[in-house]
Formats: C-alpha cells, sequence, structure tokens
C-alpha cells in the first residue's frame, strides 16, 4: 500500500471508502503529505488535517507504516461478522486489483523516459571525455601566444620612446612655427578685416611670447605682433567709433578689444556713448512724431515705434552690456543702471506727453492697447536691469493713465448728465403743441434715465479694458485692488452718483430763485430721478460695477445705504424746492391780486376774480405734471359734501366770538372761542415743510404756500364791505376746486376760514354776504 | 427744546407793533401798539418786574387809528413815534407823528398796579411827520445816538429827515430823497444805523436793501436781491459797523458785510414762512431775534459772524479769581453757530420782537393775535457768553 501511496499517477490513491472517492480526495492527499513529511523527519504532529483518533503506531491501519497483517486479519476476525468479513474481502480484493491496474500504468508510461533519459546521459559522458582534450590543448597554445607577445614588446620599446619624442618635437616645431608666421598672419587678418581671427591667433601668442620675451628671437616677434596688435586695436576703435554699424556688431567690436586686453572701465564709458548715441536718435525721432504741429501718429504706433526702437535699443545695449563687461562687477551694473535710468526717464516723459495728448480721446481700447504694448515692452528691460527700476517706473505710468482715464471718464458722465439735462431744458423750453405736453414729461425722464445709464455703462465697459485678463498689467495689485475698489467704485460710479446728486442740488440754491432761472418741470424730474435711482439705480449700478470688477481690496468703500440717503435727500429737496418755486408763483399771483387793487371802493363782487380761476387753473396744471411723475399718495378720508361747504359760517357766532374782541381785558373769554382756537392751532400748520415723495404731499405743500399768502397780504389791506364779500367769494371758489388736491381737506378750510376771517377783521364795516348768493356767484364763475 | 416763557400776556387786541422804551435803561418796558378798526386803538406798556415776576400794564389811548408801527424816541423817555392808519371812508393813508406820555406814566411814578388798566390816559401830540404829498408812511426810525431830534420816515418811496423841534411842536423836514425805479416801489422798512456818527441808514423796499447817506441823502450802497423775495425787515449789528442783518418772506434770514454786496456772510434758514421781524442783541451781537408768521420765534447764536467770535476775551488782570474756573470753560466747547431755541408760545404769525434795552437777557415778542410773550436767554448760554 505504501508503495500505491507513493505513486505519483493519478490512480495510485487506494481508496479505503469506495462508496465515495471524490469525498475521499482531499484525506487522500493529505495522507500522501503526510507520507512525505514522514519521509522527510518531520514530526507526524505537526501534520494537521490527520482525522483524530487515528495512531499513526495503529498495526491495523491499512496505510499506516506500522501495518501488520496478521494483527489486521485477527482484528476482523474477532470483531467482524461473517457477512462483514465477506465483504471485507471482497473490497481487499477489488482495491488490490484496481492497485495492480495502476501500477501496471505507471511502468508502461514511464517506461520511454527511463529509456531516454539513461541513453542522454550516456552520450554526455561520452561527450565530456572529449571536451576535455580540447581544453587541454587551448591552455598550451595560449602559454606560446604569451611568450611570443613578451619577446615583441621587449623589442618594439626602444622605438616607442623614440617615436614619441619625433612627435614632441613636431608640435615644439608647429608652435614655433605659427609663432613665426604670426606676424604676416596677423598682418594677413587685419588686412581682410577678419579681426576676429586675428584677435584669437593674438590671444592664444600672447602668452607664450610673454613668457620668453627674454629670447631675442621671440622679442622680435612680440614687437612685431605688438604694433600689429596695436594696428588692429586702432581699426577695431576707429569702426567702433564710427558708430554706422549696429548694436550687435559694437559689441563684437567690444569684445576683441577686451580681448586684446584694452581698458573696459574706458571701453565701458565709450560703449555706452555710443549706446547713448544711438538710443537719442532713438528719442529724437519719438519726439519728432509727438512734433508740436503735425497731426501725431495714434497712440499705438507711437509706443510700437518706441516699443521697437528705443526699449528693443536699450534691451540689446543691455544685453551686450552684461555680456560683455559682466567681470566689472556691481561697480558695471550700477552704471548700466544709471544709464537705463537716466534714458528711461526721458523715454518715460515722452511717453507721458504722448499720453497726454490722448486724454482727450474717447477710444479706450487703443489706449489700453498702447499701454500693454508699452508696459509689455519694458518687462524684458525690467527684467534685465531691475536696478534700474523701469518696470517700476512703467505700471506707475500706466496706473497714472489710469487714474486720469477715470477722472475723464468722470467728467464725461458728468458732462453727459448736464448734456441730459441741457436737452430736457430745451425740450422743456420748445413750445408745445396741444396734448403734446403731457406724455412728455414721464418720456423724458426715461430718456434722461436710460441714457446716463447706457453712459455709465460705456464707461464701466471702456475701463473695464484694463482690467482684462489678456492686458500685460491687470495683474498687478494697483489694478486687482485699488483701480477697481477706489477707482472704479468709488471715483467713477460713487463719485459720479455724488456729482449728480451735486448738480441736482445747486438747483435748488440757485439764486434764481424769484425768476425760476430752472424750469420747475426740471426739479421735478431731477426729483424723480433721483428718487428712482435711490429705490432701484444705484443699487443696481453699483451690483454691476462689483461683478464687473472683483473688488478684492479691503479698503473700506461707500455703502449702497449711504449713497441711497444722499439721493432720497436730494430727491427730496429737489421736491420741496419744486414746491416752493410752484408756490411762489402761485403766491405771486395771489398777491399781486390782493396788493394792486383797491378793496376800499370796490364794487359789489359779481364774479369771481379771474386771478382765482388762473390759481385753480394752474394747480390743475402742476397736478397733471406732478401726476406724470409721481403716485397719488394718501389722503384723509373726506366728507362727499366737502365741496358743497360754504362760508356761512363766517357769519355766524364763530367769528363773533374770535374775531371781535371786546376791550374789557378782564371778561372771561368766551369758551367757545378759546375751544375753537385750541382745535385752530391743535396742528401747526409748517407752511414751507418738507413733502413726501407723492402728489397729493406736492400740491399740498404749494397750496399751504399759496393761502398762506393770501392770507398774509389779506391782513396788510383794509376791506370795504364789498371787497370783504369779494374775498368771500374767492375764497369759497377756492374751497371749491382746491380740497381734491389735497391730502386733508380740512387744511384748506383751515386756511380759508383764515383768510376770510381775516378779510372780515380788516374791514370796519363787515357785512358778509349770503352763502347762497356766494354759491351762486361761485357756480356762475 | 421747550422753555418755559418768563411771561405770557394776552392783550385781547389784535397787533403788529411792538418796541422795548430805547431810553430807559433801568426798568424793562415795552410798548405794544394795537390793531383795530372798530374800536379805539391803544398803546399798551407793559412793564416787567423782573425780581417779582409781575407784570404792570399801562393803556395810553391813541385814537388817530389803527397802529402798524411804534418806535420810541432814544433820548427821551416820554416821546415815541406811531404810525398809524387814517381811517377813512375811500382810502387809506398811513400817517406818521410823534407823541409824549403823560407824565405819570414815566417810570418813577408808580400808578396803583391793580386798577392800572381802566384809566386810560390820552397821549399828547408833539408834531405829525405828515406830508401828504410823500404817501403812506411805512417805518419811523430814530436817529441812534442823538437827542432826539431826528427822525426818519419812509414813505412810500420816499426817504425823509425830519428835525424835530419841541418848542414850536413841529417837525421840519430837514432833506429828502426818493426811490426813482420801475413800477412801484414801497420802503418796507428801515433802521438808522448806530455807527458812523449816525449818518448812516438802511431801507429795504421790495428784494432791496440800500444804504443812505444822512447828510447828502445818497445811496450808499445797494444790495441787490438781497432776498428771493420781499425783505421785511433789518437790523444793524450794534457792535460792528458793517454787518447788517436782514430777513424776508423766503423764510431766510441773511448776514451782510455792506463793504461786499454780492454775496451774504451767513444765511439763515430755519423758519418755514416769512420772517417779519429781527433784531441784534444789543450787548452781545451774537444772539440774533427773529420772528415769523410760522408764529415761532427763534433765537440764533452767530458766533462767529459776531464782535466777540472767540468768546468773551478775559482780562489777564483780574485773573486771580477766574483761575479756577478756567479748565471747567475750556472743556466746554465752544459754540457754535445755530439755533439756540425755537419758541412756540404763539398761536399767529409774530409780527414783532425784539430785546428789552434795560436787561441784555430779555426779549419779548408779540403774535397778531394780541399775545406778548417775554423771554430770556437760556441761563446756560447767558453764562457762557459771560465767563
Amino acid at each position: 500500500m505504501a508503495a500505491g501511496a507513493a505513486g505519483p499517477g493519478p490512480g495510485s490513491g487506494p481508496g479505503d471508502s469506495p462508496e465515495g472517492p471524490e469525498a475521499e480526495a482531499p484525506e487522500r492527499r493529505r495522507k500522501a503529505h503526510g507520507m512525505l513529511k514522514l519521509y522527510y523527519g518531520l514530526s507526524e504532529g505537526e501534520t494537521a488535517g490527520r482525522p483524530p483518533g487515528s495512531d499513526p503506531l495503529d498495526p491495523t491501519d491499512l496505510n499506516g507504516a506500522h501495518f501488520d497483517p496478521e494483527v489486521y486479519l485477527d482484528k476482523l476476525r474477532r470483531e467482524c461478522p461473517l457477512a462483514q468479513l465477506m465483504d471485507s474481502e471482497t473490497d481487499m480484493v477489488r482495491q488490490i486489483r484496481a492497485l495492480d491496474s495502476d501500477m501496471q500504468t505507471l511502468v508502461y508510461e514511464n517506461y520511454n523516459k527511463f529509456i531516454s533519459a539513461t541513453d542522454t546521459i550516456r552520450k554526455m559522458k561520452n561527450d565530456f571525455r572529449k571536451m576535455e582534450d580540447e581544453m587541454d590543448r587551448l591552455a598550451t597554445n595560449m602559454a606560446v601566444i604569451t611568450d611570443f607577445s613578451a619577446r615583441i614588446s621587449a623589442t618594439l620599446q626602444d622605438r616607442h620612446e623614440r617615436i614619441t619624442k619625433l612627435a614632441g618635437v613636431h608640435a615644439l616645431l608647429r608652435k614655433l612655427q605659427f609663432l613665426f608666421e604670426l606676424p604676416s598672419c596677423l598682418t594677413k587678418c587685419v588686412e581682410l578685416g577678419a579681426y576676429g581671427q586675428a584677435v584669437r591667433y593674438q590671444g592664444r601668442a600672447r602668452a607664450v611670447l610673454q613668457q620668453y620675451q627674454h629670447l631675442p628671437s621671440f622679442r622680435a616677434i612680440q614687437d612685431d605682433c605688438q604694433v600689429i596688435t596695436a594696428r588692429l586695436a586702432q581699426q577695431l576703435r576707429q569702426r567702433f567709433r564710427e558708430g554706422g554699424s549696429g548694436a550687435p556688431e559694437q559689441a563684437e567690436c567690444v569684445e576683441l578689444l577686451l580681448a586684446l586686453g584694452e581698458p573696459a572701465e574706458e571701453l565701458c564709458a565709450e560703449f555706452l556713448e555710443h549706446a547713448r548715441g544711438r538710443l537719442e536718435a532713438e528719442l529724437r525721432s519719438l519726439e519728432a512724431e509727438l512734433g508740436p504741429s503735425p497731426p501725431a501718429p495714434d497712440v499705438l504706433e507711437f509706443t510700437d515705434h518706441g516699443g521697437s526702437g528705443f526699449v528693443g535699443g536699450l534691451c540689446q545695449v543691455a544685453s551686450a552690456y552684461q555680456e560683455l563687461f559682466a567681470a566689472q562687477g556691481p561697480a558695471g551694473a550700477e552704471k548700466l543702471a544709471a544709464f537705463a535710468r537716466e534714458l528711461g526717464g526721458r523715454y518715460f516723459a515722452l511717453v507721458e506727453r504722448r499720453l497726454a495728448q490722448e486724454q482727450g480721446s474717447g477710444d479706450n481700447s487703443l489706449l489700453v492697447r498702447a499701454l500693454d504694448r508699452f508696459h509689455r515692452r519694458l518687462r524684458a528691460p525690467g527684467a534685465l536691469l531691475a536696478a534700474a527700476g523701469l518696470a517700476e517706473a512703467a505700471t506707475e505710468i500706466v496706473e497714472r493713465v489710469a487714474r486720469e482715464r477715470l477722472g475723464h471718464h468722470l467728467q464725461g458722465l458728468r458732462a453727459a448728465f448736464l448734456g441730459c439735462l441741457t436737452d430736457v431744458r430745451q425740450a422743456l423750453a420748445a413750445p408745445r403743441l396741444a396734448g403734446k405736453e403731457g406724455p412728455g414729461l414721464a418720456e423724458l425722464l426715461a430718456n434722461v434715465a436710460s441714457s446716463i445709464l447706457s453712459h455709465i455703462k460705456a464707461s464701466l465697459a471702456a475701463v473695464h479694458l484694463f482690467t482684462a485678463k489678456e492686458v500685460s498689467f491687470s495683474n498687478k495689485p494697483y489694478f486687482r485692488g485699488e483701480f477697481c475698489s477706489q477707482g472704479v467704485r468709488e471715483g467713477l460710479i460713487v463719485g459720479f452718483i455724488r456729482s449728480m446728486c451735486q448738480t441736482a442740488q445747486s438747483f435748488c440754491d440757485s439764486p434764481g430763485e424769484k425768476g425760476g432761472a430752472t424750469p420747475p418741470a426740471l426739479l421735478l424730474l431731477l426729483s424723480r430721478l433721483c428718487l428712482d435711482y435711490e429705490t432701484a439705480t444705484i443699487s443696481y449700478i453699483l451690483t454691476l460695477t462689483d461683478e464687473q470688477f472683483l473688488v478684492q481690496d479691503q479698503s473700506p468703500v461707500t455703502p449702497v445705504s449711504a449713497l441711497c440717503a444722499e439721493a432720497r435727500e436730494t430727491a427730496r429737496r429737489l421736491l420741496t424746492h419744486y414746491v416752493k418755486v410752484q408756490g411762489l408763483v402761485i403766491s405771486q399771483m395771489l398777491r399781486k391780486s390782493v396788493e394792486t387793487r383797491d378793496w376800499l371802493s370796490t364794487l359789489e363782487p359779481r364774479n369771481v376774480r379771474a386771478v382765482m380761476k388762473r390759481v385753480v387753473e394752474d394747480t390743475t396744471a402742476i397736478d397733471v405734471q406732478v401726476g406724470l411723475l409721481y403716485e397719488e399718495g394718501v389722503r384723509k378720508a373726506q366728507s362727499s359734501d366737502s365741496s358743497k361747504r360754504t362760508f356761512s359760517v363766517y357769519s355766524s357766532s364763530r367769528q363773533q366770538g374770535r374775531y371781535a374782541p371786546s376791550y374789557t381785558p378782564s371778561a372771561p373769554m368766551d369758551t367757545n372761542l378759546l375751544s375753537n382756537i385750541q382745535k385752530l392751532f391743535s396742528e401747526r400748520i409748517d407752511v414751507f415743510s418738507p413733502v413726501e415723495f407723492n402728489k397729493v404731499s406736492v400740491l399740498t405743500g404749494i397750496i399751504k404756500i399759496s393761502l398762506k399768502t393770501l392770507l398774509e397780504c389779506v391782513r396788510l389791506r383794509t376791506f370795504g364791505r364789498f371787497g370783504l364779500q369779494q374775498v368771500q367769494v374767492d375764497c369759497h371758489f377756492l374751497q371749491l376746486y382746491l380740497w381734491r388736491f389735497v391730502a386733508d381737506e380740512e387744511l384748506v378750510h383751515l386756511l380759508l376760514d383764515e383768510v376770510v376771517a381775516s378779510a372780515a377783521l380788516r374791514c370796519p364795516d363787515p357785512v358778509p354776504m349770503e352763502p347762497s348768493v356766494v354759491e351762486v356767484i361761485c357756480e356762475r364763475g | 427744546m421747550a422753555f418755559n416763557p418768563v411771561f405770557c400776556l394776552k392783550l385781547s387786541s389784535w397787533a403788529r407793533a411792538l418796541t422795548p422804551q430805547t431810553a430807559e435803561t433801568d426798568a424793562i418796558r415795552f410798548l405794544v401798539g394795537t390793531q383795530s378798526l372798530k374800536y379805539d386803538n391803544q398803546i399798551h406798556i407793559i412793564d416787567f418786574d423782573d425780581e417779582n415776576n409781575i407784570i404792570n400794564k399801562n393803556v395810553l389811548l391813541h385814537q388817530v387809528g389803527e397802529i402798524w408801527h411804534i418806535s420810541t424816541s432814544p433820548a427821551d423817555r416820554g416821546v415815541l413815534a406811531t404810525c398809524y392808519n387814517k381811517p377813512s371812508d375811500s382810502k387809506v393813508l398811513t400817517c406818521a407823528a410823534v407823541w409824549r406820555m403823560p407824565k405819570e406814566l414815566e417810570p418813577g411814578s408808580h400808578e396803583s398796579p391793580d386798577d392800572s388798566s381802566s384809566t386810560a390816559h390820552s397821549l399828547e401830540l408833539l408834531c405829525h411827520l405828515d406830508d401828504t404829498a410823500h404817501g403812506s408812511t411805512a417805518c419811523v426810525t430814530w436817529e441812534p445816538t442823538g437827542d432826539g431830534k431826528k427822525v426818519i420816515s419812509l414813505a412810500d418811496n420816499h426817504i425823509l429827515l425830519w428835525d424835530l423841534q419841541e418848542s414850536s411842536g413841529q417837525a421840519v423836514l430837514a432833506s429828502s430823497a426818493s426811490l426813482e425805479g420801475k413800477g412801484q416801489l414801497k420802503f418796507t422798512s428801515g433802521r438808522w444805523s448806530p455807527h458812523h456818527a449816525g449818518t448812516q441808514v438802511a431801507t429795504a423796499s421790495d428784494t432791496t436793501v440800500r444804504g443812505w447817506d444822512t447828510r447828502s441823502m445818497s445811496q450808499i450802497y445797494c444790495i441787490e436781491n438781497a432776498h428771493g423775495q420781499l425783505v421785511r425787515d433789518l437790523d444793524f449789528n450794534p457792535n460792528k459797523q458793517y454787518y447788517l442783518a436782514s430777513c424776508g418772506d423766503d423764510c431766510k434770514v441773511k448776514f451782510w458785510d455792506t463793504r461786499n454786496v454780492t454775496e451774504p456772510v451767513k444765511t439763515l434758514e430755519e423758519h418755514s414762512h416769512w420772517v417779519w421781524s429781527i433784531r441784534y442783541n444789543h450787548s452781545h451781537d451774537q444772539l440774533v431775534l427773529t420772528g415769523s408768521s410760522d408764529s415761532r420765534v427763534i433765537l440764533s447764536n452767530m458766533v462767529s459772524i459776531s464782535s466777540e467770535p472767540f468768546g468773551h476775551l478775559v482780562d489777564d488782570d483780574d485773573l486771580s479769581d477766574q483761575e479756577e474756573r478756567r479748565p471747567e470753560e475750556k472743556s466746554q466747547e465752544p459754540p457754535r453757530d445755530g439755533v439756540i431755541a425755537t419758541y412756540e408760545e404763539h398761536e399767529d404769525s409774530v409780527y414783532a420782537a425784539d430785546w428789552s434795552s434795560a436787561d441784555p437777557w430779555l426779549f419779548a415778542s408779540l403774535s397778531y393775535d394780541g399775545r406778548l410773550v417775554i423771554n430770556r436767554v437760556p441761563r446756560a448760554l447767558k453764562y457762557h457768553i459771560l465767563l
């Protein structure tokens, strides 16, 4: 069984449980492992997976190493019944048979391999023997070769040394020949103009000649060379000074001269002098372009010229200088920096003059492109000559120009605003066609608003070019921060809104209070404009600005609310001024009508005076005008019969009480009168009070001013009986028409009551008219 | 801020005219002229006893007509001038006359205060300042420093200088000038400057303020369009000879330097209706009193253009007792220009407001409905100015 178990074939595993060979497979493999381990001396205990309980030393174990057939048989015979014995017997037989066949198969299969292996081994043995012989022969041959070789080198040793010496002599001779030929060679080179070659030769020979100058022959050569070299240097200098040649050639000359050992200090000064001459020529040509009379080429072209001509030249000079005079150290660099600073300064002055000419123009894109180019061109020399501070100066110029542009745009916006105002004035002053007056105002407002907004947007767009990504200076800290926040947002937008408010406010303070230099409609329109700004436009514009110019600067900016408050205040002042102006117009009318009439000898009233009709007409016109721009507003609840009210009240007890004071001071005041007075003045009427942003409030203000004027004028006059009656009629008429315009009709009542009462007081013979008659007259009028 | 009035008095008659008794420097005394078409007009003499807070009122009858303007002689306590409307059927004419009070009403001869109003005294007419050729008189102003013999009256567009001759009971027209121009020019108000040896008078007509030399009766300066609308009143700074204040229908109060008439030195816009009256305090010219038809009286502090722009200058000699107060003083903020107080006791238009001639911290204001209010400068400010 052990043999079967050791067999490599698949069939070698004896299945002790024939019923399930598949299930037994892992068991079998383990057994095989176990045997291998046993073979290699590993302890049985280490083998895992052995079925527990099965003793390896069990003599009854069919697969065990200590299997004893006798014991096994005995055990079987003793323990098993006959049937089981029979079974085990057949089983055993079957197993044996299977093992036999397995063994046979194995032998068959491996037989050929054994045979061929044997053959191979035999052949190998044979070949090895032959190889050994060959190797022996090779070793002897090699020994012979070594021997020969040693002998040959021994014989050649002598000759080799001689050849080496000869080669050395040859080289020396050639050098000597070169030295002897040097003068003529140099002369030829100089004649041919191959200065470079000549300088190279000279450089090579110089050290040797220096070393051996104590030898007469060498000294002669050296003298010759020096003469030639001097001539060469002369010529080079000549060439250098002639200057006509370009910077690279000059640089070459300088390089050669330096190689010839000319003093660097002097050369460097001379070099810079030449460069200066050239660059100055460039500057002159630029200046000529600037020239006062001929129209300068556009700014882009100018900066291009400057960039390629001057800046390019400067770059070349700087790089050549740095290459040539690197040995000069910081002193040389300083010299160059000073040179660049000076010329750069002059260049900048020219550029600034040119840019200043550009201030007036409106085209930003061209300017920005020119600035971009200018700035870009200066980056190279800036990097080359950090000490000269050219790049910084250029950035500064760009910044300055940007600032100036902002100022220019602010001016432009202001001018545009003023232009709008002029347009509005003209539109208002133009003779109006019938019926066309109405929509005009709202339209004008819309026009002004949109025109200003478009101007602002245009300015923003124009200014935005400065911060465009592709522009070389847009990533400078100024353009990223301060330009956006302080320049554009604060300077341009906030500045404009402020100046707009100021301009608008200046209309309130204008000296022409009397003549009304500012048309009232303009005041109204501006007020509405400012109010619109307060409610929407300011925040819109600022949001737009903030979006376009991503403000990263942390510096404080004017908050929207402050601007809005300003605009609102302006709107309020304008509207208040409008009320004043319009009130004044009506006041003047009323005042003239009261002052110029002879109230004592007037006739019995038949009509409402024309001036009152005019007042009502004007008020209606103002109502329409204001209605175009402002909302209605709220009024106090009104009684439906307010227009029916008449001035009969003045003939009643109230007037008696209030306006007929007795001269007995001790007499107690009429309580009725007191309460009347209390009521009358419970709310003090602020005549010129600030108004709210609605139509009713505006109209209330105007009417208040007018009626208060009427009151004060009436108090200055003395009335006859009919004069009083006329006032009564007029006031009733006003009452009929004015109540609808005001927020609190009680106010109109109060003021008109006062007027009539005052007139009654100023009348030595106060006989009021019958209310019915007053009504009839008013209705007729 | 609310200030309790020192005293409030209801005259039970309509009134426009108020003046302090200029020649009186001891007692606080105001004269008020009433305005009534139907009843006899009176002049109320209001004496205010500062210590006891008592008002003493005397009444003088002024039967010739309603009083539009009243002014007192700076030299004689008993002499006053009024402008009054003569009642007539078809025409209203304002005349002016100079009167003398009865002797017993002059201070020193105290009537029994309890029954003063029942006895009405009459005025003694000194002379008329009338010249029918010149039209209605708007205003009479006395030479401030003189002996009370010179008076200027403004009648329509004429400016008339009168010489009072008490002996003969006549006023002699010394010289006159008139305003020429388009339209109906009328003087509304005038003041006689206390400076320049009494040779300057300023007048207001329409929107213009004019200065006159009384010697030649010629115009010295002219402030065109001093106000947007009618100029109602003006007053001279008592301490600065070129400074002039004016007020008008544009609700503004303006301060002028008469050497430069193109621009006002300062403008105030505190009232909400026409400003009818403006008066400098007689001794502390930073205090300016204005009355307006918005029924308010406003006391303003115009330190920056006063004669004491840096506060009262302390004499170096008497530092000894003031040294302790110094630090206190410094801690206080220097007063700035602006409104000190707004007095709202009136219920009708205030047409006149004036300082007392005796007490520089006291002033009176009069509204149309006859209410006379006497007020005092706020104590804190008073001390600030004094110390």
